[in-house]
Formats: C-alpha cells, sequence, structure tokens
C-alpha cells in the first residue's frame, strides 16, 4: 500500500466540449432546482418549462456541434464517439417531445397530468385545496433533466462504476416521477412503489456482477475486462457469474421477458407523459449501455453469451406480442408492445457485429419517436374522467375525430414494422444483420418459431405477429 | 486469515438479502433486504481489493455507500406516501394494477 499512498496525484484530464451535452442538461436541472427555491409560485411553471426546453434543445445543439469526436475521457471513465452521441441526440428529441407532452396543462382545468401537492393524501381535504389553488408539482421538470442527464452519461459510461452510478441517476428521478399522477393517485403510488422496490432488487444484482467483474480483472474499466477475459489466464467462473449477473441489470432496464413484469404495471400507473418518457427514452439509455457492454467488454465471449441472448430475445418477442393482444388498457397494451421491442432491438445486440450496431441505434431512432407519438395521441383521447385508457372508450375514435385516429393507425403501423414505415426499416436492419452477424442458420431458425424455417417464413413472422398485437385496436 | 472466506460470506449474505426480497410482504423489510445485498456486495468489493492489492474496491464501495444512500431517500418517501393513502405497506395490499 505503501506505494499507492506515496505517489502523486494528477487529476485526471476532463474534455469539456466533449462532454459539454451532459454537463449542459446538468446544469439546467440545478438551474430547475433554484427555480423552485426562488422563483414566485405563479411564475414557477412557465419558467421550468422554459429553463427545462432550452437545457434539452442546448444539449441537442452541442451533441451536433461534437458530432465527429471520438475521445476517451475523464480518467477513462467516459468515452464521447458516435454510437453515444447518436444515442444522446436521440433522447434529447425524445425529451423534447415528453416535456411538451408535461407542459400541457389542457386535459383538467387548471391541472395538468401531475399531482398538485404529492404530500397530500388522496382525497383529503389538503389534495382538494391544493388543486383549487391550480398549484401543480413544479419539480417534475428537474428530476425530468437530471433523469436525462443520467441517461446521457448511461451510453457513455466506459467502466461499470459510471454505468452504476448513471443507472442511478437515470432510475432515481424515475421512481419519483411515476407517483405523480393527479388522476387514480393510488394506482400511481402503486406502480411507483412495484417500479422502486424492482429497480432497487436489479440493481443490486448489477452490482454484485460488478464486484465479481472486479474481482476477474482487477479493474472495472470495460477495455480492461475485454483484456483479460482475452487473455484467458483466471478461471472462467468469476467472469461468467459477473457477466450473468450484470446482464439482468440491463436487461430489468430494457424490459427483456423474465425481467419485464414490472413495464405493464409502471407504464400503466405512470402519469402518461412519464410513461411516454420513460418507454422511449430510458428504453434508447439502457440499450445504448448494454450495446457498449456486450460490444466492449464483452465481445469476445460471443459463444457464451449469445445463446442465452437468444432465449431472451425470443422469449421477449413472443411475450410481448402475446400478453399486448389479450390487453383492454391502451396503456397496458402498448407498454406489452414495448417488450415486443425490446425484443426485437436484442436481436441486433446479438448480430455483434457493426451493422447490428448501426441497425439497433436506428431502430432505436424510430422506435424512440414512434413511442412519444403513440402516447401523446392517448394524452388527447379524452373523456369527462380525463383521459380514456380503456379499449372501450376508444370505440368509434376513427368516426368522432378522424385526424387523431388516422394519426394513432399511423404510429401503430409503423410500430407494427408495415412496409413504408420507419418501423420495417429498423426491423429490417436489425434481422439483416442477425443474419449477417455470422450466426444465420441460428438466426433463421430462431427468430421464427412459428414460420418453419424459411426466410419467407421469417419475414412473414415478422410482419404478422406484431402488427396482429398492435394495430388491431384501430380498426375497432 | 483467507480473504476467500470473506468472498463466501458475502456471498451468503447477499443470498440471505435476496431470499428476503422475494418471500417478505413489507415493503420497508423488502427494502431493508435490497440494503443487505448492497452491502453484501460491498464486503465482495473490498475483499477483492484486498486479494488484488489496489484500491479500486474501496473507492467503489464509498460511491455504493452514497447510491445507497440516496435511494433510501426516495425509497422511503415513496414507501410512506403509499402508506398514507393506504395505511398498510405491505406489497399483497397493493394490487390494482396487474394482468
Amino acid at each position: 500500500m505503501s506505494p499507492l499512498a506515496a505517489a502523486e496525484f494528477t487529476a485526471p484530464s476532463i474534455d469539456y466540449a466533449a462532454l459539454s451535452p451532459i454537463l449542459i442538461v446538468s446544469i439546467a436541472a440545478v438551474v430547475g432546482v433554484l427555480v423552485d427555491a426562488f422563483a414566485p409560485r405563479m411564475l414557477r411553471w412557465p419558467i421550468q418549462v422554459g429553463v427545462t426546453l432550452l437545457g434539452l434543445v442546448g444539449s441537442f445543439v452541442a451533441v451536433c456541434v461534437v458530432a465527429h469526436t471520438h475521445v476517451v475521457t475523464a480518467g477513462g471513465a467516459l468515452v464521447v464517439d458516435g454510437p453515444a452521441l447518436f444515442i444522446q441526440a436521440t433522447i434529447a428529441l425524445v425529451s423534447v417531445a415528453s416535456v411538451l407532452l408535461i407542459a400541457d396543462r389542457s386535459p383538467e382545468v387548471g391541472g395538468g397530468a401531475f399531482v398538485a401537492q404529492a404530500s397530500a393524501v388522496p382525497g383529503s381535504s389538503d389534495e382538494r385545496a391544493a388543486a383549487g389553488f391550480g398549484r401543480a408539482q413544479t419539480e417534475i421538470f428537474p428530476l425530468l433533466l437530471f433523469a436525462v442527464a443520467g441517461m446521457y452519461l448511461f451510453p457513455a459510461a466506459n467502466d461499470l462504476l459510471m454505468l452504476f452510478v448513471a443507472l442511478e441517476v437515470m432510475s432515481l428521478p424515475l421512481y419519483l416521477l411515476c407517483g405523480l399522477a393527479r388522476r387514480r393517485r393510488l394506482l400511481s403510488q402503486e406502480a411507483a412503489v412495484k417500479y422502486f422496490l424492482l429497480g432497487a432488487f436489479s440493481s443490486a444484482f448489477f452490482l454484485y456482477g460488478l464486484a465479481l467483474l472486479y474481482g476477474y480483472a482487477g479493474s472495472v474499466s470495460l477495455g480492461a475486462i475485454h483484456d483479460a477475459a482475452a487473455s484467458g489466464q483466471h478461471g472462467d467462473t468469476l467472469l461468467v457469474l459477473g457477466l450473468g449477473l450484470l446482464g439482468v441489470g440491463l436487461l430489468f432496464k430494457i424490459g427483456a421477458a423474465p425481467f419485464h413484469s414490472w413495464i405493464p404495471d409502471v407504464y400503466q400507473g405512470a402519469p402518461t407523459p412519464v410513461t411516454a418518457f420513460m418507454a422511449a427514452a430510458t428504453k434508447v439509455a439502457a440499450f445504448g449501455a448494454l450495446l457498449r457492454v456486450f460490444y466492449v467488454a464483452f465481445g469476445g465471449l460471443g459463444w457464451d453469451w449469445r445463446p442465452v441472448a437468444w432465449g431472451v430475445a425470443i422469449l421477449t418477442m413472443l411475450v410481448g406480442s402475446v400478453f399486448a393482444v389479450t390487453q383492454t388498457d391502451v396503456k397496458r397494451m402498448l407498454a406489452y408492445s414495448s417488450v415486443a421491442h425490446a425484443g426485437f432491438i436484442l436481436v441486433g445486440v446479438i448480430a455483434l457485429n457493426r451493422s447490428g450496431l448501426s441497425g439497433s441505434l436506428f431502430y432505436l431512432l424510430t422506435y424512440g419517436l414512434t413511442t412519444v407519438g403513440a402516447f401523446g395521441i392517448l394524452t388527447l383521447v379524452r373523456d369527462p374522467d380525463g383521459e380514456a385508457t380503456h379499449l372501450s372508450r376508444w370505440a368509434g375514435l376513427g368516426r368522432r375525430s378522424p385526424l387523431l385516429g388516422g394519426i394513432f393507425a399511423f404510429f401503430l403501423l409503423a410500430l407494427a414494422g408495415i412496409p413504408l414505415t420507419s418501423g420495417f426499416m429498423g426491423k429490417f436492419a436489425v434481422f439483416s444483420a442477425a443474419v449477417s452477424g455470422g450466426a444465420t442458420p441460428t438466426a433463421r431458425r430462431r427468430t421464427c418459431p412459428s414460420g418453419g424455417g424459411s426466410a419467407d417464413g421469417r419475414r412473414r413472422w415478422l410482419l404478422r405477429s406484431p402488427c396482429s398485437c398492435s394495430a388491431w385496436p384501430a380498426s375497432r | 486469515m483467507t480473504p476467500e472466506n470473506y468472498l463466501a460470506l458475502s456471498a451468503i449474505l447477499f443470498t440471505i438479502g435476496a431470499v428476503g426480497v422475494l418471500v417478505r410482504r413489507n415493503a420497508i423489510v423488502m427494502f431493508m433486504s435490497v440494503e443487505l445485498m448492497l452491502n453484501a456486495v460491498n464486503l465482495t468489493l473490498v475483499t477483492f481489493s484486498r486479494i488484488n492489492g489496489g484500491l479500486d474496491g474501496q473507492v467503489i464501495a464509498f460511491f455504493v455507500m452514497v447510491v445507497a444512500a440516496a435511494e433510501v431517500v426516495i425509497g422511503l418517501a415513496i414507501i410512506m406516501s403509499i402508506f398514507r393513502s393506504r395505511r398498510s405497506t405491505s406489497v399483497d395490499d397493493a394490487n390494482l394494477l396487474k394482468y
């Protein structure tokens, strides 16, 4: 220990320009907290909306400015490269759309989707008084910005510790945001508790995986883990155990099949703008991290994790598609649809090649924008009690408001992957990457449980199953 | 005194925590079990730090403690809010969202 203690401390160099998107969003979040503390109550809402949109747009501009950088910075803890910047830009776009959904206070008079005072007991006189003053919890905006900062960090993390910190910075505000719905508060609080307990449980697994990999490689840097695995000097026990536990934590965040059970509950209970944000941005960020971990640290171990990942991907697609068909709540149905999408994107991750990476990233962009759009339409379909999420209330939507019904049908077609929509291009990209990824027989056989094994069968199955699950309510 | 024994101990503690989350029905106790899992991880990290002869593991343990503290703040706030509206922290009672 003495040489360590005697060593001169040198501060790591930090490339502030490359990290500017993360910094801008973090600063905007801190400014938001200060606004909440000092601005007069009547002005808070407009100021917060302005600061949030400014921060997000500013970070998007910053991403565009640094678009071609490729640096490892902050002592090797962060890497800013093409995939990370693409993910950050995608998150910025869907976050701006989500903030616009949050800022829409028209659903109820003087209200909005969010509770007037989160600490007031549902149904109490406190709650009615707070609602009567036209108050709203403006803390949602800084919370959202902190979550976005975590999401920006998540795909840029180059070691497991930074990955863990980013995971928590991303998740903790989301736990709170889930519990802040104005209507159906018991559902909302229940969603928050479920999300929190399961999220904390999964991050404990993630952390144990981190500890085992640290024991294996002597470092938590992704590159060091890759080198240690390639040298093969140590036994594989710690490596495989660590990989599995780390995988559990990441697969929970993307909502893959054995770890998907929180998704429908949380998506249904959370306020719809938050659901839109979670469904799009969280999934994009978590897939960014998953891609980096599995491509950089475990790229050489494809033989170990790819068969398991195939199983998870197939199960996820099947579970998501089958359960989506049986739902009677539109939010819940879209939640299961997002589970199915996680399976499709996993196919691109499994490809483990360059086109798999680009295919997954493109899929994430199309998925994120379409999902925010679909949930945005959801906030506009209302009955006197607020949002109408039950399927029976949607009957005749196309006749009552053709524009809304038409746009929603268009989003569902894109989610289903019908040709001429972005969803089809995304699905085509990930599946062609998987086939070209050296696992052709596996890819063909395993991606078409109902399709018989031919390429045509795969395409038929690919087109039929998601479209049957998500497009049919629009026709009712 | 072999450090491997501490690895076994931390694995046992982690398992106790995981089983606790799965079998207990009180949200607070479940949350305490999660904290036990996190502390088991800290023990693993410090032991590996000793075995590997570096300080990384000990530094990571500090990060884990800070994150766990932040998680407590968020978690207790959420559990408190559901307790105030339901007068119960049993996770069996939170059954409005299903299927």
